[in-house]
């Protein structure tokens, strides 16, 4: 019995010490790629390229979570010496950070306020800051329905759909736009989400602007209406609309591709969710007037009649100083940038968080800001 | 005793007050007043970061309606997930603590009572991963049935939620959460029925239940209350499992088998905290406020049940 | 407890009071047994009829099973010992129903959770890990930390008045603390999480995130759970040590130390690392206060730390692209983290197996 108790003993004390043994040597994809990193930069000393170093430190909008894992990643791998970090405190606290000075820069689902402008001015070397909408994520608005793949809704049946103003399938209002598509007689269960998500505040806003009859709602990252089903995160509702039928949610169109997606009226046509659409909505819309030059924050047009344009998207800003007082941060802030503009910065960030990547135009446009990012003095 | 060594010092008259002796006294006492300056602080705190939210405009707080509306359905929701729960737990655990103490052969009645331990031991996280992936799947049938059959009470009027993500839901793993908090004291209480009484009642020829019924229900009873109430305050408070299982931010609804149910206060503020900022923050957290007071009222009168029998002497 | 014999196990329950006068009819052994899955099977079928569920199953067989093994003790041996069999059918019923989640909970954990159990879930972490592949090396570590420190804060702070109240304690200020420390351990834990989070904002500004901040939050959870254990160990040495200490003239404090607290080292090893087992899995807390990175931060003093419980939830509920690899991370971080719990508890068996005190209690 003694014996018994004493190995038992040893082998629990045993396995303890195998696990801080296990735990003394360190991640193991952190560590080499470290080591790895410092040696390539030594080796690569002699490049044109300017050597970046030091703490280039991001907080924001949680939207931006992946696509920030998967830029940090390539990132990183391209200027081993940074010490990248973003922190998704959420947008209002990551404008915060960045104007307190505690965060490099900022990312956020909503542009700077007027009155969060004048405090960048202190903030920043010069009045000037850049703010760039690099961050583009169409949202779809999918359902589960039996041998439905498609539909076409106007922007006044989605939002009478997610008020529960229209409850079946097979409403008039529905069937108006789908001619030829046999549509059930099955109840619909709109699905929200159930956390604060920038998803819902655009969506929302979506159906304000675009339904303002049907949707009297303010935009809101909490959604506005009280009741129905809801779930906790992208992948929540999108659990609950695939186990359900006749359910229908918004979420990251990379994340809708088994569900059916609805192509909504914009003018006289119908558009689906593409990368293309969504990027188009935002090179077409209107700049915020009155701001700096690098200033690209924009006025979404949410209600548009372009042709091609798909309304219903996130889009999430990088803000930053155009002049910064410290010359490290310049050229980390600035080279992160570039990277992120860059077309393996949008793929990565497409392939990781399903974004839309930026158009051409929007490239030429934000790389004026980027090469305007200076040190002071 | 091994652990006192030859004597070092003479015999003193009085036990002395050293200044070793002062210091460790006034440690220990300083440790036990920390305690309490502890829980004054955690209100204090708490208080201090309320008050934006509690003085601010109504239309400030968030979806604007003033903080009373705001906090209104939370504690509904609160409420009702933590009565389910004892609803579900206390027969259950009684049962249990019965079957422990007076049903399983002896041999094993001890490792049983370590495996229904073990289910305090799993963390919340997991118990809502649990709930979402298993249970609230396999409980839809049932949703569909008690808005067939029981629709006539407020409480199932559905209709029934097809995900079976619901307050009933919620209401039963909480149960599962709380059943060995309950068990385990009902335990207790019940092995400490005194030994005379139940001889007497089966040498009387009283079956076994017969025997509980006279002997070790009446005393146990007042632990159970105690425990229930503990289980309660447990079930008041927990966070995780809400939060990842229940389609909640309904408002004020009695409803339990819809896709609309209220939140309560604590998943609310799991779920908001991480994107909150300003009065938001402020908010969130004068509904923690809430939450405290209401727990530390459960707990107390848990506590005065508990401590009215000076011979019990509390859990475990 | 000699009183036990005569409860010895079910259906073997009357070999003892089979009257003197006249020969009492009773139910053949397993008749109980067998009429009751009889009324379960019956249950299942009546369930079958309206699509099968668990639920409904579960439901109808235990009513119309006690109902089965009620009527026909009823007929046989008469009503009190009917109603008996019925009283020891639904308190076993209770037990099973009590082990069906527990089950299921352990063999959904183990299912989704071995296919990622493997080594580099140990060595990765999850730093520029896109999609799949990674690990919770940063979690666990994190965890770790986290747990520990709030140990070294919640311990001494515990110990010392469970010492307090159960060596010096006198009037109000021992009942308040008793009261206050019981009151104390049905502190939500998100409460005590925004606790820390006020706390520490006011200090330091607004988005603050720091570990320290999770393991002062842990340890409002902890501290009373360590008084609480350690008070009843404390209490269980018996007073003519700490009298014969005396007799010899040890000073008190020496006594304390040298005396009670070592010869309830067992069971204060066992006190404290169950109340670390009751605060390793929580996650609330440090979700508001110490957030999550995808890197290694083993300072707890400068920024967010990953946390195993904090890790899963957010795998779980905010997935990239590659969906099922953050399920699998998510499910198998449970995995780990019960195996952590269970492994604490094991330890605490053993310290109390292995370190208990030559002393009678």
């Amino acid at each position: 019995m003694k014996l018994s108790t004493t190995t038992r003993a040893a082998a629990v004390s045993s396995a303890l010490a195998a696990t801080l043994a296990l735990a003394a040597c360190g991640a193991s994809n952190e560590e080499p790629s470290g080591s790895a990193g410092a040696a390539a930069s030594g080796g690569s000393a002699s490049s044109a390229a300017p050597e970046l170093s030091g703490a280039l430190v991001g907080a924001g909008a949680s939207s931006q979570q992946s696509a920030m894992e998967a830029w940090q990643a390539g990132f990183e791998g391209e200027n081993p010496d940074v010490q990248f970090s973003y922190d998704p405190s959420g947008s209002g606290n990551g404008r915060k950070a960045f104007l307190s000075g505690a965060a490099d820069f900022a990312g956020s689902d909503a542009a700077l306020k007027d009155e969060e402008l004048t405090q960048a001015a202190d903030r920043c070397a010069t009045a000037d800051v850049f703010e760039l909408p690099n961050y583009i994520s169409p949202i779809a608005i999918a359902f589960n329905l039996e041998g439905v793949d498609t539909l076409n809704l106007k922007p006044a049946t989605v939002a009478d759909i997610f008020s529960g103003k229209v409850t079946t399938w097979n409403d008039p209002a529905i069937a108006a736009d789908n001619a030829g598509v046999t549509l059930p007689a099955t109840p619909i269960v709109p699905v929200h989400r159930g956390d604060d998500s920038g998803t819902t505040e655009n969506f929302t806003a979506y159906l304000h602007e675009a339904a303002p009859d049907a949707w009297t709602a303010e935009p809101d990252g909490v959604w506005p209406l009280e009741g129905g089903e809801n779930a906790n995160g992208t992948s929540g509702v999108i659990d609950v609309v695939t186990s359900t039928a006749g359910a229908i949610t918004y979420a990251d169109a990379s994340r809708a591709s088994d569900l059916g997606v609805v192509s909504v009226a914009v003018g006289s046509e119908f558009v689906a969710p593409s990368a293309e659409a969504a990027a188009a909505v935002v090179e077409n819309s209107p700049v915020v007037e009155g701001r700096g030059d690098y200033d690209f924050a924009i006025e979404l047009n949410r209600a548009t009649e372009g042709s091609g344009e798909y309304p219903v998207v996130l889009i999430s800003y990088h803000v930053g100083c155009v002049q910064y007082d410290d010359a490290a941060k310049a050229a980390a802030v600035k080279g992160f940038m570039q990277y992120v503009i860059s077309e393996d910065g949008q793929a990565a960030s497409s392939e990781n968080a399903g974004s839309a990547q930026i158009s051409e135009t929007l490239r030429t446009q934000a790389q004026t800001a980027v090469d305007a990012i200076t040190a002071a003095g | 005793m091994t652990a006192t060594k030859a004597p070092t010092e003479p015999p003193a008259q009085r036990p002395v007050r050293r200044p070793g002796d002062r210091l460790f006294a006034g440690a220990a006492r300083g440790s036990g007043i920390f305690i309490l300056l502890v829980l004054a602080g955690v209100a204090a705190f708490l208080i201090s970061e309320a008050i934006p939210a509690l003085t601010a405009a109504p239309s400030e707080i968030p979806d604007g309606n003033g903080l009373g509306p705001y906090i209104g359905p939370l504690v509904l929701g609160t409420l009702l997930g933590a009565v389910i729960a004892l609803l579900v737990a206390t027969p259950l655990a009684v049962g249990i603590a019965l079957f422990v103490t007076y049903y399983a052969p002896r041999r094993i009645a001890a490792t049983m009572g370590y495996v229904i331990d073990l289910l305090a031991a799993i963390p919340s996280v997991v118990y809502g991963f649990w709930g979402l992936a298993v249970l609230a799947p396999k409980l839809v049938p049932f949703h569909a049935w008690a808005a067939d059959h029981l629709g006539f009470l407020p409480f199932f009027a559905g209709p029934a939620s097809a995900s079976g993500r619901t307050m009933l839901t919620v209401g039963i793993v909480l149960g599962v959460m709380i059943l060995p908090i309950i068990s385990a004291i009902s335990r207790e209480v019940f092995s400490q029925a005194p030994a005379l009484h139940r001889e007497a009642a089966l040498a009387l020829g009283a079956t076994r239940w017969e025997m509980i019924k006279m002997a070790v229900l009446p005393y146990g009873k007042s632990g159970v209350i105690a425990g229930s109430m503990l289980g309660l305050g447990r079930a008041l408070g927990e966070t995780m499992a809400v939060a990842i299982i229940l389609s909640g931010g309904a408002g004020a609804t009695v409803n339990l088998i819809s896709n609309s149910n209220p939140s309560t206060i604590a998943s609310n503020i799991a779920l908001r905290f991480p994107e909150a900022t300003g009065i938001g923050v402020n908010t969130l957290i004068a509904s923690g406020l809430a939450l405290f007071l209401i727990t530390l009222a459960v707990n107390m009168l848990a506590r005065w049940i508990v401590n009215r029998r000076a011979d019990f002497s509390g859990a475990n | 407890m000699s009183t036990q014999t005569p409860l010895a196990p079910v259906g073997a329950t009357s070999s003892g009071n089979s009257g003197p006068v006249r020969e009492q009819r009773r139910l053949p052994r397993f008749a109980p047994l067998g009429l009751f899955l009889l009324g379960v099977a019956v249950g299942a079928g009546l369930s079958a009829l309206t699509g099968f569920s668990v639920a409904l199953t579960v439901i109808y067989g235990v009513v119309l099973g006690s109902l089965f093994v009620y009527l026909a003790s009823r007929s046989v041996e008469g009503r009190r010992k009917a109603s008996d069999r019925l009283v020891t059918t639904l308190v076993t019923t209770a037990f099973a129903i009590a082990m069906v989640p527990l089950l299921s909970l352990v063999y959904t954990v183990l299912d989704n959770g071995l296919p990622r159990l493997d080594g580099a879930f140990f060595t990765n972490s999850m730093y520029r890990v896109v999609g799949e592949g990674g690990g919770a090396y940063h979690a666990i570590l994190g965890t770790v930390i986290i747990t520990a420190l709030a140990t070294v804060i919640s311990v001494p702070i515990g110990l010392l008045t469970a010492v307090y109240l159960t060596e010096y304690g006198t009037g109000r200020l021992k009942k308040a603390i008793t009261f206050f420390v019981d009151v104390m351990t049905g502190i939500p834990s998100i409460v005590a999480g925004l606790f820390s989070y006020a706390l520490f904002t006011l200090i330091f500004g607004v988005s603050v995130r720091m570990g320290v901040m999770g393991a002062v939050a842990l340890s409002v959870l902890m501290i009373p759970v360590v008084v609480r254990s350690c008070e009843e160990v404390l209490k269980l040495v018996p007073n003519e040590l700490r009298e014969a200490a005396y007799a010899l003239g040890v000073p008190k404090w020496r006594t304390v130390v040298k005396v009670v607290l070592r010869t309830a080292i067992a069971g204060l090893g066992t006190g404290i690392t169950l109340s670390v087992a009751r605060v390793i899995g929580e996650t609330a807390p440090l979700l508001i206060t110490v957030g999550l990175i995808t890197g290694t931060n083993l300072n707890p003093f400068d920024g967010r730390m990953a946390t195993l419980p904090v890790f899963a939830y957010y795998q779980l509920t905010q997935p990239g692209t590659a969906t099922q690899a953050f399920l699998d991370r998510a499910w198998t971080a449970a995995l780990v983290l019960i195996i952590l719990v269970m492994a604490l508890n094991v330890v605490a068996r053993l310290i109390t197996r292995f370190f208990a005190p030559k002393t009678g209690r």
